[in-house]
């Protein structure tokens, strides 16, 4: 039986992190992820759960402490927002190089500067390519759905690799939802426990984890490394479908929203989705062939399945919550070009950039931008892509 | 989890690296020449040697064996030529030599 609730989309998180109760969590509060450590931390303080609660100096510190942990043996987890994430890059890339299957509930943060605390994806685009699973929520459902899920993705033999949980911040983090709940049983069940088939604290088989690696040994760990992503892909198919039997909630790699017939279709990751969805609808009500697609796995990047879902497509707008400072694009559009490119498909694509730092963007955008695609305006001001809602 | 460290080496394929590069084994270094990238090179004058022993326990690769009570010959394939054996020898019973052998 589901329980109907009403929660933020961090005590969502934190609710999940409850059910799951893994045996770690090193953390330190930053904005605007701080209430999931901190409502981790009354459960412990409540007995509801026995996770050993570490509150580090510094994000470098939850991660080092998080790498420690899990090769130790045991499950972690931690959350981060912004430049929690940033500091703790050097550590993200050990964490994943030591084939180590945290859970990191990232709560998307502009990055400074200017120091910035609202939502965008700037730090999780910043950490796209450290060899961590990304899985990008559009509400609380999400969130949580994919907090549950990720340690069996994660954990899989095929894969071990650790696992970024986001959502936006203060959008998804603090806006109260409804939302359906698992029992903690079925949770317990379906995440199962942890068992690691070499870790520091058996002292049966003594193991180094981490050791130096010449140039002979480097490019094919991180071949191997890349297989396990590319592995990850299947993982994350399969974990969904066991979880839609548990929970009646079906997710793929991404959502198609009424792009089935589409001529225009917005790309689209995180909160925002529901304001072009609701500008679909709108359109798709006065007759437009208009869709959103959801991308809800950016890492690994879902490349031939965005090709075929967007095969009929004619005009697309790649929508980024992050400024890669690249000239040509935003980081979700580049690498959405090239796999329509990969695919011999050459629908117009303009790359947008929206919401830096929490700007908003409404259901009257979306239509705008539906609009534009639709007569084919592609025009940007001195920018290959174009700014949303910027002042000029 | 790979865990086979016996096909790790230079020729080594992505496929058969251990998972995360890790070794699930004690006392592997046994099995790897690790004293390839040694410089200088500590010859054992068996003549001067007293037998004291000073010189096995500062040994930081364990490349000085003991048999019997006694050292013998460097284990070359884990020596890294650092030279605190013959800063400690007494007798003048370990030469350091330019050069990997």
């Amino acid at each position: 039986m589901a329980i109907r609730e009403r929660l933020s989309g961090n005590e969502a998180v934190s609710v999940a992190i409850r059910q799951i109760n893994p045996d770690v969590m090193p953390a330190f509060p930053i904005t605007p992820s701080t209430e999931i450590p901190q409502y981790v931390s009354s459960y412990v303080a409540d007995g509801l759960i026995d996770t050993e609660f570490v509150p580090v100096e510094s994000e470098h510190s939850a991660m080092s402490a998080a790498v420690g942990a899990c090769a130790a043996g045991a499950r972690t987890v931690t959350a981060t927002s912004s430049a929690g994430l940033a500091l703790m890059w050097e550590v993200l890339h050990i964490a994943s190089s030591d084939r180590l299957p945290i859970a990191l509930a990232l709560v998307n943060r502009a990055l400074s500067g200017p120091i910035n605390i609202n939502a965008d994806h700037s730090d999780g685009m910043g950490a796209r390519d450290c060899g961590w699973i990304q899985l990008y929520a559009e509400d609380n459902q999400e969130a949580y759905d994919n907090m549950v899920m990720a340690y069996r993705i994660a954990e899989h033999p095929d894969v071990l690799l650790p696992v970024m949980v986001c959502q936006d911040g203060f959008i998804t983090s603090h806006a109260v939802q409804n939302i359906y709940l698992l029992e903690n049983e079925a949770v317990k069940s379906f995440v199962g426990e942890y068992k690691p088939e070499n870790y520091l604290l058996n002292a049966e088989r003594p193991m180094a984890v981490g050791p130096y690696a010449v140039t002979n040994y480097y490019m094919e760990a991180r071949r191997a490394m890349a297989e396990a992503m590319k592995n990850s892909a299947g993982v994350i198919q399969a974990v969904a479908k066991e979880y839609e039997g548990i929970s009646g909630r079906s997710y793929g790699y991404f959502e198609e929203y009424m792009t089935k017939d589409a001529d225009h279709v917005i790309v689209i990751m995180g909160s925002a989705t529901g304001a072009a969805k609701d500008a679909c609808d709108k359109l798709r009500a006065e007759g437009k062939k208009v869709g959103v697609l959801k991308i809800r796995v950016f890492r690994p990047f879902p490349a031939k399945e965005l090709a075929e879902a967007l095969k009929n497509v004619k005009t697309i707008a790649a929508m980024d919550r992050a400024e890669s400072f690249s000239g040509n694009s935003g980081p979700m559009a580049a690498e959405l070009k090239a796999a329509l490119f990969d695919a011999k498909q050459y629908p117009d694509i303009v790359s947008m950039v929206y919401g830096l730092g929490g700007r908003d963007i409404t259901v009257e955008d979306m239509e705008s931008i539906y609009a534009d695609l639709e007569a084919g305006n592609f025009e940007s001001k001195g920018l290959p892509y174009r700014y949303i809602n910027v002042r000029e | 989890m790979k865990t086979d460290i016996n096909k790790l080496g230079l020729d080594v394929k992505w496929q058969d690296m251990t998972t995360g590069t890790s070794v699930v084994h004690s006392g592997s270094s046994a099995q790897f020449n690790t004293g390839d990238w040694r410089v200088d090179t500590p010859h054992f004058l068996e003549d001067q040697c007293k037998q004291c022993l000073l010189c096995v326990p500062v040994c930081p690769d364990s490349s000085i064996p003991v048999v019997d009570g006694k050292r013998v010959d460097f284990d070359y394939d884990h020596c890294k030529g650092c030279g605190i054996c013959a800063k400690v020898c007494p007798f003048g019973a370990i030469e350091m030599r330019k050069g990997a052998k």
